[in-house]
């Protein structure tokens, strides 16, 4: 079996984000960066199929060279071989696709994985991208996935529910959180990943159809207010959700 | 500077295989008398993308497996101590410090105190875990035939069996050799059968192996690998311990205990060797725990004081709670900076060790115990450092502190023990003097010289005076004023009571407190010189290194005139004084504004991070 992993470099869960002097890019001093958490589902996921069917599993980033530190965190927890698309321009997820899809052609691996979105620009779109220009079948949040003789069985999370769906090698999948628990890269894989080559690759070109042009920070959060304790804190809490809330 | 020593260094195999800034050789002890390039120096932020992944991943599993549990840990909730031994096995938390052909990774010190270090926040978890790993694990490592490696270590390497460990017994704590447990050969010469009570094992509950000592025939010192199913071994009840609940802690009991003969461990009557220098590393390893502790109780009063409301204000606001704050803070960072540059002294020298000579172990051992007067001071100082921190920690969480229902009761009484176990800061603060003078007279420190030199040329030594524009220019003369003033009271010391200066506890205290302060002064001035050499200081850093040295100064000139006043009189003394007045003169900074933004930095952040 093989297996691809397409994952991200992005900021820290715990990161305060500033918007950056230009209004457009973040303020990435004192940022940490991590593998985006649903891509460790993906990852996690892979090795777990790996194990089961034996085969080889490649993660790849698109990004500058400081991905390498999160491709080094994969191969840490046990992946084979990564491959850096080297691109330091600011892409639109059709552009990030794009450059997935060309690499993936050329390896024609049997299962593709995808963090169900990436946590720093939420777009959600890459993997579904992806599958479309390969023109494979995706299924996107997906908690479950059984790979058995001929065919694929998954279980989705949808609003309120549980979508079960089948499908046929080879095909993309987006990772929900609960798919799995991932596991810690051990000392051991943090030591082997030390020789693990990260082969750098030009990425594909792609024009920018989508461009950020505004990052803002939502309003403040005001203090809230203390309305007296008697009877008439009724009234006034009535006026205020109409007058200066507007909500009723 | 010493060039590095080995020309082994080309072999196959290193013992360290992290990457890691090359660094010279620089003798234990010698810091008291050199001065130390800050280039030479091994500090967090030398760290190597494995280091901050092991970092990563032991920090994880910290939060994930042991914090949500610690409740349970501490009620001693059956098997999960085990199972969470276990669990951290398969991560490799475990094996760091086990050669590679045992089923360990040997990933070297500065590893293994990065991982104490996470671990450290566990509280009775990092004893359970410190006591499997460093004293249940490494005397077998460092003194095991190549049968009981292969026998135990893979076991220990992985969790499947516990480890334990005891010198103690009920009579004995200090005054260790003094055991009166014995072992006798038995008539047929296959077993040893050992008699006697040993006292304070961690892990006691669920080991499944005993480290532990005896005399042979009653007066030999030595070493027995003990199995939890030999006949005749059992254990007592459950300590009622203050703190560290979760830590099982029993007496190991032994009635006719048969233990084989090739269940010796190192030779007969040389027990002590493998008790003393197994001291060391478990020393090191305790000051890294206190550290790790330390920041986590720095987080929690920190988020606990921007979100208490007093008088319309967080008390984060408030004068005295950013001092407590900012004092936390700055004697953690200090500790920091010491453990990891003993960490990179120590790596220097296992690195040119090569694993495969037949005597790598033995090296090892002497490698460490080249360092044991730093391990000894990490000792006490990293435990005290946390006493200072758990005990304000409670203090800014007032009435709330004293709750169990926050998480800084329990630091509070966990930390109480680290003062005690692993030779008490008595013993250490006795240890480090009687190394120092050792070492001289064994010509392998030149201090007994350079004090008598000094003691010459009294009148001649230069006040304070500052170069200007060096940040550090005032630090890095009281720092040297400080190595010369330990230097010479030592020297004053030794001179006046000889053979019987053993009997001088006190005195022994007050030279011990000045070395420890100046080791403690300049691991954090090379680290932040370092550091602002290549642009990864900040302002904080600087202020911190200020304060710091500030107030250390003045509690050196108080161990100094303790000494003088107690060994001198009259016009010796007077004119001692008058010395002691010039290395120690300096004009007062303004603390309370360097740690009002000391302390904004930490509120500002949720974590312990500077």
């Amino acid at each position: 079996m093989k297996i691809a992993v397409c994952i991200n470099h992005v900021p820290d869960t715990e990161t305060k984000i500033k918007v950056g002097a230009d209004n457009v890019n973040i303020d990435k001093t004192g940022v940490n960066y991590m593998l985006s958490p649903y891509d460790e589902f993906a990852v996690e996921e892979a090795l777990r199929i790996r194990e089961k069917f034996t085969g080889d599993v490649t993660v790849l980033s698109l990004g500058g060279d400081a991905h390498k530190e999160t491709l080094r965190k994969a191969l840490a927890m046990g992946v084979e071989k990564a491959v850096l698309l080297k691109d330091d321009s600011v892409r639109d997820s059709n552009g990030v696709a794009k450059a997935l899809a060309e690499e993936l052609r050329q390896m024609s691996p049997d299962v593709i994985l995808f963090g169900k979105q990436s946590i720093d620009y939420d777009n959600a779109q890459v993997g579904t991208l992806v599958a479309e220009m390969l023109g494979l079948p995706s299924v996107a949040v997906v908690v479950k996935l059984d790979i058995q003789e001929g065919k694929v069985v998954c279980d989705r999370e949808i609003e309120g529910g549980h979508e079960i769906v089948e499908t046929k090698l080879p095909a993309v999948f987006l990772a929900q959180k609960g798919l799995n628990e991932p596991r810690y890269p051990s000392l051991k894989g943090i030591m082997a990943a030390k020789s693990k080559p990260i082969e750098e690759k030009p990425a594909a070109p792609a024009e920018v159809q989508v461009q950020t042009i505004h990052l803002k920070k939502p309003p403040a959060k005001g203090s809230g207010k203390i309305l007296s304790t008697d009877d008439s804190a009724v009234s006034e809490l009535i006026r205020l959700l109409r007058e200066e809330a507007k909500v009723i | 500077m010493d060039a590095p020593k080995n020309k082994k260094q080309a072999n196959k195999h290193t013992r360290c295989e992290m990457e890691q800034t090359t660094l010279n050789h620089v003798k234990g002890g010698s810091f008291l008398l050199e001065e130390t390039d800050p280039y030479n120096v091994f500090t967090p932020e030398d760290f190597s993308e494995q280091h901050q992944m092991i970092s990563k991943t032991t920090s994880d599993f910290v939060d994930n497996e042991i914090l949500p549990r610690i409740n349970d840990i501490d009620d001693q909730k059956d098997g999960l101590t085990v199972s969470l031994l276990k669990k951290a096995g398969e991560v490799g938390l475990l094996s760091i410090d086990v050669p590679e052909e045992y089923g360990g990774l040997e990933l070297g010190i500065t590893s293994s105190i990065l991982v104490a270090e996470h671990i450290g926040r566990t509280g009775s978890w990092a004893v359970s875990h410190g006591a499997h790993t460093g004293i249940g694990t490494l005397p077998i490592v460092f003194f095991g035939t190549e049968d009981q490696k292969k026998k135990y270590l893979p076991r220990f390497a992985t969790g499947e069996w516990i480890s334990s460990y005891s010198l103690s017994e009920p009579s004995s704590g200090s005054d260790a050799l003094s055991a009166r447990t014995t072992a006798v050969l038995s008539p047929d010469n296959n077993h040893y059968l050992l008699n006697g009570t040993k006292m304070w094992l961690s892990n006691a509950g669920f080991a499944d192996v005993y480290i532990t000592f005896a005399q042979v025939n009653g007066e030999k010192f030595s070493a027995f690998i003990i199995e939890k199913g030999f006949p005749g071994v059992s254990t007592g009840a459950e300590e009622k311990k203050m703190g560290i609940k979760g830590s099982s802690t029993r007496q190991l009991i032994l009635e006719n205990a048969q233990v084989p003969v090739e269940n010796l461990l190192g030779e007969i009557g040389r027990g002590h060797i493998i008790a003393f220098n197994i001291l060391n590393i478990g020393r090191f390893k305790l000051g890294a725990a206190a550290i790790g502790a330390a920041k986590k109780v720095i987080a929690d009063s920190n988020s606990y004081a921007k979100t208490r409301m007093q008088f319309n204000k967080p008390i984060a606001d408030f004068g005295m709670i950013k001092h407590k704050l900012a004092e936390m803070a700055i004697r953690t960072f200090v500790g920091e900076s010491m453990l990891y540059r003993t960490a990179g002294l120590i790596d220097t020298v296992l690195k040119n060790i090569n694993k495969e000579s037949p005597n790598a172990a033995a090296q090892t051992l002497k490698g460490i115990e080249e360092y044991a007067i730093e391990c000894s001071i990490l000792k006490v100082y990293c435990s005290e450092i946390l006493d200072y921190v758990v005990d304000e920690g409670v203090q800014i969480f007032g009435g709330y502190g004293y709750s169990e229902e926050y998480p800084v009761a329990r630091a509070y009484r966990d930390s109480r023990i680290n003062r005690i176990f692993e030779g008490t800061n008595e013993i250490n603060r006795l240890l480090i003097p009687a190394m120092l003078l050792k070492r001289s007279r064994k010509g392998e420190l030149d201090l007994l010289r350079r004090a008598t030199q000094l003691a010459n040329d009294l009148l001649s030594v230069s006040s304070t005076n500052c170069e200007a524009n060096a940040i550090f220019s005032t630090q890095r003369k009281l720092i040297d004023n400080a190595k010369k003033l330990a230097v010479m009271m030592t020297g004053i010391v030794a001179q006046k009571f000889l053979e019987r200066l053993s009997e001088q506890q006190e005195i022994l205290s007050n030279i011990s407190d000045i070395v420890m302060d100046v080791y403690a002064m300049e691991s954090v001035l090379l680290r932040v010189e370092k550091n602002l050499a290549r642009e990864t200081a900040n302002e904080i850093h600087i202020k911190i290194v200020k304060t710091f040295v500030n107030d250390t100064m003045v509690r050196v000139e108080m161990n100094a005139r303790d000494i003088l006043s107690s060994t001198t009189e009259g016009d010796t003394l007077r004119t001692y004084l008058a010395v002691l007045k010039r290395f120690t003169k300096y004009t007062p900074l303004n603390t309370v504004a360097l740690r009002r933004v000391i302390a904004d930095e930490l509120i500002g952040k949720e974590k312990y991070s500077l």
